[in-house]
């Protein structure tokens, strides 16, 4: 219910030229000011419900990539800066870019541009936000389910 | 009121170990020493309990005179004097020949010449100190020594290259019982001037058991300090039985006035040495190469107990001298400067005993300060120290055969290699400093008497505790970080070690719990004795420290039970290394090459590095002790 | 009389004690959010709302549970459960000896949570908040050791009816209260633990492998810590509740201003100077006050 309120990011950088990761920073620097929508950039998945990545993905990086997303907790987002991260941009026929980051994670929100304008990505992250919103309820009546269930497996001897 | 049965309980207490002592060097079957061993400590603990029992809270004397004890002692004197000559002789140390021989001329000088004119009305006494003392000395001292059956057996298991003197092992710890007896109820000075010496060359000879070239070092080093000490001693017999005309420990208190000055100050010299204040604090830390029951016993439980026992009983005959503030000086210096230098060492049993020199220099400092709050919490430190620190030890000694390491750098993981022992350890690191245990309590009343006294000295206990706040976190943090996939390493520990370890840690726990009828009951009464008036500890404050024992003692168990059972709703992920976990504790590094992530603890060697610190503390101690004595002597 | 007053001359220790837990958490909070505000503000941004921190935790409460370790929480529980029993025992005109030693408690089980993980990270994170304990350690019992000297008593409630200022007696303790303050608030230069997001040295420091819930937890816990500390300064001013209540403030954001002042010392120069400080102001003030006192 207060994910809108309090969304806290974490930026990897799969293998970008850093273009896109200069301006992810930027958008938290006065001029954007990302931080008024209460959005703080955490290093550290386990604290994190947006991922943010920029950079296609390659051999070394796709392990990194899927490590992070595993490490966050539900409900958690990504949102994919860049048309490197999107598709692999320029590089996408290079031998060792397997792609955009949706060849190793489930991507939400695609922000195209090279590099990416502040702007976008600040577009980019409120609608992830919406979707976050909708994660975070969804993920809500999992949970209830599958405790339903457990219960239900109990009563009955059903759960070994 | 039972004055008899009360002697008879004390003189059972003295003689009752040395018998036993006797009957174990001899006896060669393992099964049959075990069996007596046992009987013993019973017996033991059965009297230091009944002695509770019968005894009326006031202090009693006894008149116990016999020319054959007197006899026998100088015999035995005489015997120990040569046998410490020829060890002296034989390893060449010749500060250890010089000191015996002059302890030699003064006694038998003293002995010719003012002797036989001094009648000693009560050789033995008990008050609620001694029969505190007594309760320690019987059943931890028993409870260490069961230990010890077990520890000895594996020590010579791994230590195939020490000769198995087993024998002689228990029959030296059981006579150092009965020495340690005959110090807390002995009144008369030249009788507890024979037990301490016998308690020097128990703990010579234990020391030395391993005969490699380090414990034998070690065993010279104590040997020597403690014979100063003792020279010390018999310089302030021969001078409390010249000048004051009295033998008798509590007339030459009481009544000695300007002449027990300089006795006093001579048996707190050697009180400050047979408990390693600065600046003799090098022999206890080189001891700790004897193997670990002695290290429990002697060296933190009871022999130098045993020391600051004699400095709080001298203290007030030198109450308002110069001599009682440097006193109290040395011993807040001795625990700022050992409290500083243990979290630079990384050897479990060094940090144990640099912490143990830090208490007794609380004890030491509260004895200088001498009023009645002052002597009130230094009681209280001695009995919560005495069970907290042979808990410890006796952990450190079952990890120290099983991870075959002193270090506390190869104590990782220990909750998951050694979970018992760990728990055990963490309530004995708990009782050395965590509220609501009960050294917290006896910090906190000898915050209270310093600030009454002198500032200064308050000031010194709040950086020494900061200091050993961040030791003993360090250490129980080592302990408790948690890794799945460990192979348990503590099915092996024999029974006798687990009965010990289990008692020991209910004592901590229990002792705290119930601390205020302790103090009530035994250390109140003492004090009113003396001074008149006895401090306390508030109720309300009491009831808190009661509920935050009770919140832990319930709350931790719970917790643990949820966690380890009920809790089922979590999903398990790995620790963040940068997202290039290979698994928990590995990663990949640049050039994909894999690592180990290793981590250690802060020493701050820059800042509290031992030989610096150390040697500062030196210098000042031997300044503070020549204040000290020279002022007197002046 | 103010709300203040009236709240210190409460009777009922049980109603004191309720009225901290269920307040202390609201205005933490508060004073947090205003913080990141005014930090905000100085840096020429906007900011985010002074509610932030409500919303922050109350997002981690919905966190799906994560752990490293089955009993990395138990720790943080304990830590909890213990700060909010030291600031309600505070709060409520205990012995302020045995708050700073439950204090201490809670700070241990504290380091304890980061020390039983095996986590780079958390580790160093606990090491770091073993050396700021041990920095302010001594401080914070020559606080309690001055005010004993002027006013007779460690009591909290007798020492905040003394009549008279407590500051004009212990101007060198109080300074040494403020340098430490900035330790305990996790102020740079010394937020070495476990800093605020946009400071990180270390991840998150002690709190790296904490999160959901037990992350929420860790700030409430911190909320109620901060509040306490709060109060003490209060003690300094309490002859006057308006005062008291004002210097609070005031110094608060003071704190605000040296932590958007000064970048993160090193750790042996955050110890160090803490000692020092500690020895030219604390230790000073008490030996000038006992000399002065003494009839």
């Amino acid at each position: 219910m207060f994910f809108r309120k309090s969304p806290w990011i974490i930026h990897y950088d799969a293998t970008s030229c850093n273009g896109c990761d200069i301006e992810v920073v930027a958008s938290l620097t006065p001029l954007y000011d990302l931080e008024r929508f209460g959005i703080i950039n955490t290093g550290n998945p386990k604290h994190a419900d947006i991922f943010v990545v920029t950079g296609s993905v390659n051999e070394s990086s796709r392990a990194v990539v899927k490590n992070i997303y595993d490490q966050m907790p539900n409900p958690k987002v990504v949102v994919a800066v860049g048309i490197c991260a999107t598709s692999g941009g320029i590089f996408r026929e290079c031998y060792n870019v397997l792609g955009g980051v949706d060849k190793v994670i489930p991507v939400d929100v695609y922000v195209p541009g090279c590099a990416a304008r502040p702007e976008s990505i600040i577009d980019g992250i409120i609608k992830a936000l919406d979707i976050l919103e909708r994660r975070s309820r969804e993920f809500r009546k999992t949970k209830r389910e599958a405790r339903r269930q457990e219960r239900k497996l109990r009563r009955y001897h059903l759960d070994d | 009121m039972g004055l008899e049965g009360h002697v008879e309980t004390i003189l059972f207490l003295i003689l009752f170990p040395a018998g036993i002592s006797l009957l174990l060097l001899s006896i060669p079957v393992k099964s049959v020493r075990r069996l007596i061993a046992v009987i013993a400590n019973i017996a033991l603990i059965a009297g230091t309990i009944h002695l509770l029992y019968e005894s009326s809270g006031a202090t009693v004397r006894f008149e116990l005179e016999s020319v054959w004890i007197e006899r026998a002692m100088l015999v035995l004197e005489a015997a120990l004097s040569v046998y410490i000559l020829y060890m002296g002789v034989r390893f060449r140390r010749y500060l250890v020949v010089l000191f015996t021989l002059l302890q030699l001329g003064l006694l038998i000088h003293f002995e010719t010449v003012a002797a036989p004119g001094i009648h000693v009305v009560h050789s033995l006494f008990a008050d609620n100190f001694s029969i505190i003392l007594a309760l320690i000395i019987g059943i931890i001292g028993s409870f260490i020594c069961l230990y010890a059956i077990g520890y000895i057996e594996e020590y010579h298991e791994r230590h195939k290259e020490s000769e198995d003197n087993r024998r002689v092992f228990f029959f030296l710890m059981y006579l150092f019982l009965s020495a340690m007896f005959g110090i807390v109820f002995s009144n008369n000075l030249k009788w507890i001037y024979f037990f301490w010496e016998v308690t020097t060359v128990c703990s010579f000879l234990l020391i030395k058991y391993h005969e490699d070239e380090e414990s034998i070092d070690s065993a010279f080093s104590a040997l020597t300090m403690n014979l100063l000490g003792g020279l010390a001693f018999a310089a302030g017999i021969s001078y409390a039985g010249m000048y004051a005309g009295t033998l008798e420990l509590d007339r030459l208190i009481a009544d000695g006035g300007a002449y027990a000055v300089i006795p006093a100050a001579l048996i707190a010299f050697a009180g400050l040495a047979k408990s390693a204040q600065l600046p003799f604090s090098s022999w206890l830390t080189k001891a700790m190469v004897a193997p670990t029951p002695v290290s429990a016993l002697l060296h933190s439980s009871t022999m130098v107990k045993a020391g600051v026992y004699i400095i709080i009983k001298v203290a007030p005959a030198l109450k308002g001298t110069l001599a009682a503030a440097m006193l109290s000086y040395l011993g807040g210096l001795t625990f700022l400067v050992t409290s500083l230098i243990a979290i630079s060492q990384s050897n479990a049993k060094k940090v144990l005993a640099y912490s143990t020199i830090g208490n007794l220099g609380l004890v030491v400092a509260c004895a200088g300060i001498g009023t009645n709050e002052a002597v009130w919490s230094a009681i209280l430190l001695i009995v919560f120290h005495a069970v907290a620190k042979s808990l410890m030890f006796l952990c450190v000694g079952i990890t120290e055969h099983k991870l075959s390491s002193k270090e506390i750098e190869n104590m990782d993981f220990l909750i998951m290699e050694m979970p018992k022992v760990s728990a055990a350890m963490i309530i004995g690191i708990s009782g050395m400093f965590l509220a609501p245990f009960g050294m917290l309590i006896s910090k906190w009343a000898t915050l209270k008497a310093f600030i009454d006294f002198n500032p200064v000295m308050a000031i010194i206990l709040a950086y020494g505790s900061a200091a050993t706040l961040f030791f003993w976190t360090k250490w129980m943090g080592k302990i408790i970080t948690i890794k799945y996939g460990l192979k348990n390493l503590e099915k092996v520990v024999s029974p006798w070690e687990w009965t010990t370890l289990a008692v020991l840690s209910f004592m901590t726990i229990g002792v705290c719990i119930v601390f205020p009828v302790l103090s009530s009951a035994l250390i109140e009464p003492y004090i009113t004795e003396i001074f008149g008036a006895s401090p306390s500890m508030d109720r309300f404050n009491i009831i808190i420290i009661m509920i935050i024992m009770l919140g832990l003692l319930t709350m931790l168990p719970v917790a643990l039970m949820y966690y380890a059972w009920l809790d089922k709703d979590y999903k398990r992920v790995g620790t963040y290394l940068g997202g290039a976990n290979v698994d928990n504790a590995r990663f990949l590094g640049s050039t994909g090459a894999q690592r180990t992530a290793d981590i250690r603890n802060y020493y701050l060697e820059n800042f509290f590095s031992e030989k610096r610190l150390f040697d500062y503390g030196w210098v000042a101690a031997v300044f503070l002790v020549i204040l000290m004595l020279g002022v007197v002597i002046t | 009389m103010t709300p203040i007053d009236y709240y210190i001359h409460l009777d009922s220790i049980y109603l004191k004690a309720a009225i901290y837990i269920v307040l202390a958490p609201l205005l933490g909070g508060l004073l947090a959010g205003v913080d990141r505000k005014l930090s905000a503000r100085m840096q020429g941004r906007i900011g985010p709302p002074v509610l932030q921190p409500f919303y922050d935790v109350l997002k981690l409460f919905q966190k799906e549970k994560i752990i490293v370790n089955k009993f990395q929480n138990f720790n943080v529980i304990l830590f909890f459960v213990f700060m909010v029993f030291t600031g309600s025992l505070f709060f409520l005109g205990g012995d302020l000896l045995l708050v700073i030693f439950a204090l201490t408690l809670a700070g241990v089980f504290f380091a304890l949570a980061g020390f039983s993980v095996n986590s780079p990270s958390c580790h160093v994170g606990a090491e770091r908040e073993l050396i700021q304990m041990m920095s302010y350690d001594p401080m914070i019992i020559l606080v309690a050791v001055g005010m004993y000297q002027v006013t007779g008593t460690f009591r909290v409630d007798a020492i905040a009816l003394y009549d008279e200022p407590l500051i004009l007696y212990l101007p060198g303790v109080f300074l040494g209260y403020l340098h430490v303050l900035t330790i305990k608030l996790r102020k740079s230069p010394f937020d070495l633990s476990m800093s605020a997001h946009a400071h990180q040295e270390l991840v998150s420091g002690l709190k790296t492998e904490f999160s959901g819930t037990t992350l929420a937890l860790i700030e409430i816990g911190h909320w109620y810590e901060n509040v306490l500390l709060l109060g003490i300064i209060y003690l300094f001013f309490s002859f006057n509740s308006i005062v008291g209540v004002a210097a609070m403030l005031l110094l608060y954001f003071f704190e605000i201003v040296i932590d958007n002042t000064y970048a993160r010392f090193k750790w042996e120069l955050t110890f160090k100077s803490t000692w020092v400080v500690t020895a030219l102001f604390g230790a000073a003030n008490i030996i000038i006050l006992y000399f002065a006192m003494r009839p």
